[in-house]
């Protein structure tokens, strides 16, 4: 069985509308999903579903998930949040407010490693520091006495992979963790957790808009639009020949680098209307999904 | 009168807290060392560098929400450099800056509507309601998010609501950083055309921090590259790209993923 499993998973808001329409995927041991689909599509809330963390306003009205082939809505509360923890980690998508602003990044990196792993402080450090090398944080030992203010976008960013990193969890939920980092650094990043990947056989359910990035590193890719599946794929299918005329539109719209003259194409609102009208139908097939 | 920017030998140094002895004052950490340029009114400026640049730094120095530690930065021919809260604030309305975390410049207890017209109103606007609805429309987002939180939007979505509260002042000169890294293509086409229209209309300058280069030459008539605090090349946009002079600029260029899974990049 794949590591992470969604089977059919409904979120919805109390009182309003779904978010999420039975929504199924499987991301394997050494896998790389991609999740992409425009703003409000309901990316991160998938991400948030599977880590225990919606919000309080939103709520699981359908579907199972499976973390290491333990049914996790199954288990007790504080079961839960105990796998959960042991097993995955996040990269958030909001790299400041993710940080505590009153605490030094230090602790912030090593709390995991030594509540959940046990290590002694002094490993944990040394950890820490090796991995914000790793991602190209040029002068650790600064960074780690330094509180987020003192810290660039970008180098918070890195801070957050490096301690999703950390503890070496098997899934790892990447939330556009790479937005606010230039296109040099990005690559670094990436090939990083390429290599973290194939050592450690980390599942990785990746959050992007960034086609670019999916042909580069990920290997099957779901297209989400108002919380619907609209395909599933594999990558080298995908940018051969797209499944859906929204997921083609999205395609086109993407800039290339070998193409100047290529103007920003949005995607055009016919095929919008079509992928709501398929999610009007949807809703029309499963009342109360 | 027509450089709305001109920036002579910026620099800027902080207070290295994290190497702060317990006693004595803290070693300077040297941020911008030396940057010199004009910003044409009506231009679009791309700004893009390494992360840690010091992009987001040279942003808030000229928006005057930082001080500089040398050099001059004149608005329309008026020395800002060390001007205090109170000779700034008749400029603040016609300076804006739009920041890179969304979530944190959004007050999470205030609805998306207050958020928008708070500004509004401290300046006097008469009719601030119909004003945030407008650039709601204008961001793409529908009129009934005003009344939601900040903490019931998607990650693109807060970022248009930054969006929205800044160029709902008519500002003369916005500062974007990293606005659209965070939005998919669709959403970012969006808001690129809002600008443009802003700057066509209403002639507004914009100078826009993005590491997207795609993003930049589409936008952007110049682009100036910061490297370690340093301009390492500033020129038009179409003669940067198709040949870059500085070796940084060429590392950045070879580094885009094009969307193909057929073509070696790592
Ligand atoms: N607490 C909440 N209450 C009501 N609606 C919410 C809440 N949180 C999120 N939403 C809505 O749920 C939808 C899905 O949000 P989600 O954050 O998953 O989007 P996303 O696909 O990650 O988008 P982005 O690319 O902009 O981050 C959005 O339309 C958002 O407005
Ligand atoms: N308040 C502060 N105190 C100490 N150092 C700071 C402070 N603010 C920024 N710095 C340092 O200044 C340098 C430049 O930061 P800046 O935020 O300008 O970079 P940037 O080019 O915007 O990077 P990014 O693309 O990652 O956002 C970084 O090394 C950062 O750690
Ligand atoms: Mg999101
Ligand atoms: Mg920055």
């Amino acid at each position: 069985m794949s590591f992470l499993r969604i089977e059919n998973l409904s979120v919805a808001i109390r009182g309003g509308g779904p978010l999420l329409r039975r929504v199924s995927l499987e991301v394997a041991a050494g896998e790389v999903m991609a999740l992409v689909g425009e703003s409000g599509a309901g990316k991160s809330m998938i991400g948030k579903a599977v880590l225990g963390i919606l919000p309080r306003a939103a709520q699981i009205t359908e579907g199972r998930i499976w973390l290491d082939g333990e049914d996790l809505l199954a288990l007790s509360a504080t079961a839960r949040r105990q796998r959960i923890g042991a097993k995955a980690a996040l990269i958030p998508q909001d790299p400041l407010t993710a940080l505590n602003p009153v605490r030094r990044i230090a602790p912030q990196i090593t709390d995991r490693l030594v509540d959940i792993l046990g290590w002694d402080r002094a490993k944990a450090e040394a950890r820490a520091r090796d991995l914000l090398g790793e991602v190209q944080i040029a002068d650790p030992d600064r960074v780690m006495r330094s509180y987020p203010h003192e810290l660039s976008g970008g180098m918070r960013q890195r801070i957050l992979i490096a301690s999703a990193f950390a503890a070496e969890p098997r899934l790892i939920v990447a939330d556009e963790p790479t937005t606010a980092l230039d296109v040099t650094v990005q690559k670094q990043i990436l090939r990083l957790i390429r290599d973290m990947q194939a050592r450690h056989g980390t599942a990785l359910l990746f959050v992007t808009h960034d086609l670019g990035v999916v042909s580069k590193i990920c290997q099957r890719l779901t297209v989400l639009y108002g919380g619907l599946v609209l395909e599933q794929t594999d990558v080298r299918a995908f940018f051969k020949a797209p499944g859906h005329p929204y997921s083609a539109a999205l395609l086109a719209a993407t800039p290339r680098h070998d193409d100047p003259e290529a103007s920003l194409n949005p995607v055009p609102e016919a095929v919008i209307a079509a992928a709501q009208a398929e999610v009007a139908a949807f809703d029309r097939s499963a009342p109360h999904g | 009168m027509d450089d709305i920017y001109d920036v002579q030998g910026l620099r800027l140094s902080l207070a290295d807290m994290a190497r702060k002895p317990l006693f004595g004052p803290a070693p300077r950490l040297e941020i911008l060392k030396g940057p010199t340029f004009r910003i044409r009114r009506g231009e679009v400026v791309g700004i893009v560098g390494g992360s840690g640049s010091g992009k987001s730094t040279l942003g808030r120095a000229l928006v005057r929400l930082l001080e500089p530690s040398a050099g001059t930065i004149r608005f329309e021919g008026a020395d800002i450099t060390h001007l205090d809260d109170a000779a700034l604030r008749p400029l603040r309305r016609r300076m804006q800056m739009i920041f890179q975390d969304p979530m944190s410049s959004l007050n999470p207890r205030h609805r998306v509507g207050q958020i928008i017209a708070a500004p509004l109103v401290l300046h006097g606007d008469d009719d601030p309601r119909r004003r945030a609805l407008e650039a709601l429309d204008q961001v793409g987002l529908p009129r009934g998010f005003a009344t939601r939180y900040p903490h019931e939007l998607s990650g693109g979505q807060r970022q248009r609501v930054g969006i929205a509260r800044a160029i709902a002042l008519r500002p003369d000169f916005i500062l974007a950083d990293e606005i659209v890294s965070g939005l998919d293509v669709s959403s970012q086409a969006q808001v690129l055309a809002v600008l443009r229209a802003l700057v066509r209309d209403l002639g507004l300058t914009l100078a826009f921090i993005s590491h997207d280069l795609s993003v930049i030459r589409r936008l952007c008539d110049r682009v100036i590259v910061l490297h370690q605090g340093v301009i390492v090349e500033d020129g038009p946009c179409a003669q940067v790209f198709a040949a870059p002079s500085a070796a940084y600029t060429r590392e950045l260029l070879d580094a885009i993923p094009d969307p193909d899974p057929d073509q070696p990049w790592f």
